[in-house]
């Protein structure tokens, strides 16, 4: 089965939020670039399905020139073909990008792919919709938040978390499918991977950027996120200080139960 | 806008799911016009314009309809009508299905905006919402107010919180989803009556507080509750969940009162016995970072953070975390932060109430001894 897989590529933020001096975007000229976990774990999820049921897994994504080296560290866990719609660096709405991929799957042949996989929602923007609108446009069914599928013949199915257990679906393929970090372990990327990858060719298409009905003023980051904690000791010598502490914060209590009832040993 | 606002209300075990609590708040702040005044924000030119519509809670009838409960709740939380959604094919959660019902609800009551909790099922079903009608939708917002007929200013979360953006909707019908995880919004007063609809106003820290007391007294009895039977075509009814299971037992990391954290300064897998037995004096579980669950030391399930699961404790106990923005994104509802860490400059350093500047491996074992030789004496 040949699987395509959408990526994005967002910054790699670490400990702070940093602004760009117009606050209208992260500043990330200190910072490398990576896709969400979300997202690697769907391409984990297609190389395994491929490995067990033959075929090819396509990585393909929307965003700026640097994008291919998202999709190349892809190739490396093992996906075969890249696909840039290489945009000239500005944000682009989840309708505008749902119908670009809609435009470029017609053009690479929609039968090609009986399974789509999405990360569940960008890291960045967190939209939650570029996978259900390119279903509509393309007239598949869709579900998302999926933590475990199964693909038998046309049929698949995928389970999702629900109020403490979990909730069942079963879609006929061809069908997208909006994945979440968990449903598996993604594999580090082996030698002869990266290397593959670093040959690849990618294919390049530039869509027309359009605008979206939501429209960015302007970022900023949270109040609240320049605190400095008061440190109550170093090492053991900390702890009746701690102590005193999970006191206040009311958190004490249940071991002096679990020890009068015996249940801890 | 004159339509009302239409809030997708999702139900658990009889009661609004804490979610949907928070999509209400931000569903009765459009409803009931103008936003509270915030100088810092809201230009004075284009405060929001009242609306008359009033706050319409949809529910979705699948497991019987809404509790009692339920329904007095909703007249509590300043929804004027309580419209459940019934049909005979809707047996069961069906996404695509339940957006055609909001989708011909919409055109019933000439809506003006559309808001659910940004769960899996609310984010899921206003997508095929916006995928349907063509609107866009703007996800995880924490606040809105409506500038004019077809244009709303709306706060929304991105990186999961760790950013605020403001940003302006321009659509006819507003589809909104609401941070699923922004601060629980205020009970309102426990006698069942409304107080004068509030604005949802998002601290500075972008949190949806919803200040509801005081005002207008709306008894329970006065909201009608009405029925809604959408006209469901074969394709709509495609994907639906075939089947819901419990899985039960074991507290939940979403739920735990105390959640003792462990990244990768903890090690190997090995190290977090004792981060266990601590969690188990405390009556608490343990959480890790993704470091933890990508090494494979622990499972997905107890990851914290942005792509794992939010919390919400009385206590988090950071060991070994470094505090990554992705991870922080996930304990934003915290009550106490104390972090132990070997590495007086960690980013979690400012995000943290408490620190411990130590090896883990030596506190947290004394800590344990501690805790048992105060709880023997007792
Ligand atoms: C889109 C995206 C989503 C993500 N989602 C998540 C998520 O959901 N959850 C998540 O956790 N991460 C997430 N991450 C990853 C995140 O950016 C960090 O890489 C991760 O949280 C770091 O884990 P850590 O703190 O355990 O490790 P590190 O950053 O390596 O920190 C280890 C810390 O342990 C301290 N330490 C070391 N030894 C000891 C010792 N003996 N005693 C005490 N302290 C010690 C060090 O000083 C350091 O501060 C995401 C990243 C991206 C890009």
């Amino acid at each position: 089965m040949d699987i395509l897989v959408l990526v994005k590529r967002v910054p790699m933020v670490g400990g702070k939020m940093v602004l760009t001096a117009d606050g209208q975007d992260v500043d990330t000229r200190l910072s490398g670039f990576t896709v969400s976990p979300h997202e690697e774990c769907a391409v984990e999820e297609a190389v395994q399905v491929t490995e067990r049921l033959g075929g090819t897994v396509t990585v393909l994504t929307l965003g700026p020139p640097e994008a291919a080296d998202q999709l190349r560290d892809m190739l490396a866990l093992g996906a075969h073909r890249g696909v840039l719609l290489e945009t000239d660096g500005r944000e682009w709405g989840p309708i505008a990008t749902a119908a670009a991929i809609a435009a470029a799957i017609g053009e690479l042949g929609p039968a090609a792919f009986p399974l789509i996989l999405a990360g569940n929602e960008a890291a960045d923007t967190g939209g939650y919709q570029v996978g259900i609108r390119l279903a509509h446009a393309l007239g598949r069914p869709c579900v998302t938040g999926i933590k475990r599928l199964e693909v038998a013949g046309d049929l698949l199915r995928a389970w999702r978390d629900y109020g403490g257990g979990q909730e069942e679906f079963e879609l006929a393929l061809p069908a997208v499918v909006g994945v979440k970090e968990g449903i598996n372990l993604p594999r580090y990327p082996s030698l002869p991977g990266r290397l593959r990858a670093k040959r690849a060719q990618i294919e390049v298409r530039k869509p027309a950027w359009q605008a979206d009905g939501l429209r960015k003023i302007a970022l900023r980051v949270p109040a609240g996120s320049a605190q400095r904690a008061r440190v109550l000791g170093h090492g053991a010598g900390a702890v009746p200080e701690l102590i005193r502490v999970l006191g206040d914060i009311g958190v004490l209590a249940p071991a002096g139960r679990a020890e009068a009832d015996g249940t801890v040993a | 806008m004159s339509g009302p606002v239409l809030c997708l209300v999702e139900v658990d075990d009889g009661e609004i799911a804490g979610p949907s609590q928070r999509a209400l708040a931000v569903a009765r702040s459009l409803a009931s016009g103008p936003a509270r005044a915030d100088p810092e924000r809201a230009d004075p030119a284009s405060a929001g314009l009242p609306a008359d519509g009033g706050l319409t809670a949809v529910v979705f009838a699948t497991l019987g309809g809404p509790a009692d409960r339920a329904a007095a709740d909703l007249a509590g939380q300043g929804v004027t009508e309580l419209c459940v959604v019934a049909s005979g094919e809707l047996t069961c959660y069906a996404p695509v299905a339940w957006a055609r019902a909001i989708e011909q609800l919409i055109a019933a009551r000439s809506a003006a905006a559309v808001v659910a909790a940004a769960t899996d099922r609310g984010a899921e079903v206003l997508a095929h919402l916006g995928a349907l009608t063509g609107l866009p939708v703007a996800a995880n917002c924490v606040a809105a107010t409506a500038t004019s007929d077809q244009n709303w200013r709306l706060l929304r979360h991105r990186w999961a919180g760790s950013l605020l953006e403001d940003a302006i909707l321009a659509a006819p019908v507003a589809l909104l989803t609401v941070a699923a995880d922004a601060v629980a919004a205020d009970a309102v007063a426990d006698d069942g009556a409304v107080p004068e609809p509030a604005s949802a106003s998002p601290d500075a820290s972008g949190q949806v507080v919803a200040p509801v007391s005081g005002g207008a007294m709306i008894p329970a009895a006065d909201m009608p509750v009405t029925t809604f039977a959408p006209a469901l075509q074969a394709a709509d009814l495609r994907v639906r969940a075939t089947q819901s299971a419990g899985q039960g037992g074991g507290m939940s990391l979403a739920t735990a009162r105390v959640v003792v954290g462990g990244g990768r300064g903890v090690g190997g897998p090995d190290g977090f016995a004792a981060l266990e037995e601590l969690a188990g004096l405390l009556g608490g579980v343990v959480g890790v970072s993704r470091v933890v669950t990508s090494q494979g030391w622990r499972p997905h399930r107890q990851q914290v953070g942005q792509t794992g699961t939010k919390i919400s404790p009385e206590l988090y106990l950071a060991c070994g975390i470094s505090g990554a923005i992705q991870h922080m994104a996930g304990c934003q509802s915290a009550k106490h932060i104390v972090a132990v860490n070997t590495d007086p400059d960690a980013p979690i350093m400012s995000r943290a109430e408490y620190a411990v500047i130590g090896d883990l491996n030596e506190v947290i074992p004394a800590l344990v001894a501690a805790i048992r030789a105060a709880g023997g004496q007792e």
